[in-house]
């Protein structure tokens, strides 16, 4: 005759330990109880569960238990309401080879009943779990990385070329609070590629132009407009009131007040820059990698660094530049995979081709290495300065 | 003989190339050489005394020059040079 579901429990208590909630929970209290692995569905996981334990459904528990408990000899406790289901997926674990472990007596009910501490997980409301279910799919994300994103704060250095995108899929990937500095209005020339603004908002100030565009995309992030100019008045005061700040500026006494303010506040600072067909990223990590200047110690002179108001851009180039950047923000905000920290990549769209430079931290530099004397001075005048009086020595037309 | 990659700020210089050509057994040898064939490259990267500005990074494939032995680096036919100022285009 088959096992009825009492027999399966009654052969199961004679190979899984249980173990009584008062004897694990002085242990679980200092953080240095067993690996607590509870496998109820997610609407009863949201209710609450033990601290500190991972959550693993029943129905996923094979696939993904290696997972979370790296080493066979992991010493596991396995939760669920009552620790009966608990008790079947513990025999299931040990038949997987998995050698220490034990099921919670009486499940969460008897925990909860016995008043020991219980954690109630931050969940994303029905239609956040939709809207952004494309995200929470993704393991390196999930609703954990999904409620970071929403709890960030990411400051963008103009909504132009590269701010517009960046901006824009940065709104639609739910960061929760988008800062855009940028003092300049849009003009019919910039909607060639500045895709978050509209021809009906020619004249309007381009921070506002993208609130509304964020706005109707993803009325729940929060927009700051600051219809300024980043200086060296007010560049501390807004890095520090973000996680991460995106360089999207058109000039270089801005991108190196940037660099400099980036390190003084700890702030990383994912870089890109583009001309004509051409595009530079990179993500300089403070004190943690190599800062800007340590690739670029010195600006080329005003008739080598053209602006692309001067020189041109490709429109489409400022899409995939801005969304390296929104990427790289990405993953800096999540803390996942690898960024161009101590990389540039360099894209060359005319021969589609996407370069990779070795940068590293120079020991040097008059930035961040560890002589470095770090205050915020005159970037435009030094900017000038260093141009305009290499560029003389070399006998060439100013 | 090298491969030199232009960056888009000194391509006029070189007739539009996106790279060229030049020869020489290290950097420096292969900088002088563009140099000669190109005048006008010669003009935006060197001083007057004739040594690189400071603001020209110079990588061999995807090493900075600097952390090598700068213009003495030696350099092969497999070798790309890569001139490279930084670019300050973004937001307009
Ligand atoms: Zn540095």
């Amino acid at each position: 005759m088959s096992p009825s579901y009492q027999d399966l429990l009654a052969a199961a208590r004679e190979v899984i330990p249980e173990v009584e909630p008062s004897e694990v929970a002085p242990r679980v209290a200092e953080g240095a109880g067993p690996l607590i692995i509870d496998v109820r569905e997610t609407g009863e996981w949201d209710q609450g569960h033990l601290p500190g334990a991972v959550h693993v459904p029943r129905g996923f528990l094979e696939s993904r238990v290696a997972g979370v408990a790296h080493d066979l000899d992991h010493e596991l406790l396995i939760s669920c309401a009552s620790g009966q289901r608990s008790l079947l997926a513990a025999v299931t674990l040990r038949d997987m080879g998995y050698t220490n472990v034990s099921n919670l007596a009486g499940g969460f009910a008897r925990w909860k009943q016995n008043n020991h501490p219980v954690e109630v997980p931050r969940i994303l409301t029905p239609a956040q779990r939709s809207r952004y279910s494309r995200h929470v799919l993704i393991p390196e994300v999930g609703e954990e990385g999904q409620l970071k994103l929403l709890d960030s704060r990411v400051l963008l250095i103009g909504a132009g070329g590269l701010g517009s995108p960046a901006a824009y899929y940065l709104a639609a990937a739910g960061a929760g609070t988008i800062g855009l500095v940028d003092d300049d209005v849009v003009d019919e020339s910039n909607l060639q590629r500045q895709i978050i603004h509209t021809t009906d908002r020619v004249g309007v100030n381009k921070g506002e132009s993208a609130k509304e565009a964020i706005r109707a995309l993803n009325p729940e992030v929060q927009v700051n407009v600051h219809p300024f100019r980043v200086n060296r008045d007010n560049v501390l005061d807004l890095l520090s009131d973000y996680d991460v700040v995106v360089d999207g500026a058109d000039n270089f006494p801005t991108r190196y007040l940037l660099a400099d303010a980036a390190l003084m506040t700890r702030t990383p600072l994912v870089h890109a820059s583009i001309l004509r067909f051409e595009g530079h990223a990179s993500v300089f990590m403070p004190y943690d990698g190599p800062c800007y200047r340590c690739l670029f110690p010195e600006p080329p002179p005003p008739d080598l660094a053209p602006s692309c108001g001067e020189a041109g851009v490709l429109g489409v180039l400022c899409g995939v530049m801005g969304n390296v950047q929104a990427t790289e923000a990405i993953k800096v905000l999540l803390g996942i995979g690898d960024t161009l920290a101590g990389r540039l990549l360099i894209y060359d769209a005319l021969g589609m081709t996407f370069t990779e430079l070795k940068v590293r931290r120079d020991p040097d530099c008059p930035s961040c290495g560890p002589n470095a004397d770090l205050q915020l001075r005159d970037y435009e005048a030094w900017c000038a300065g260093v141009g305009s009086h290499d560029h003389e020595a070399a006998g060439a037309p100013a | 003989m090298s491969n030199v990659k232009i960056p888009p700020v000194l391509r006029q210089a070189v007739g539009g190339e996106r790279v060229v050509q030049a020869d020489g057994a290290t950097v420096g040898e292969v900088l002088d050489d563009l140099c000669t064939r190109h005048p006008a490259v010669g003009a935006q990267i060197l001083t007057s005394d004739g040594t690189l500005h400071k603001y020209v990074n110079l990588y061999v494939n995807d090493e900075d020059a600097r952390l090598l032995q700068w213009t003495d680096t030696p350099v092969g036919d497999a070798d790309t040079l890569m001139i490279l100022p930084a670019m300050a285009g973004g937001a307009r």
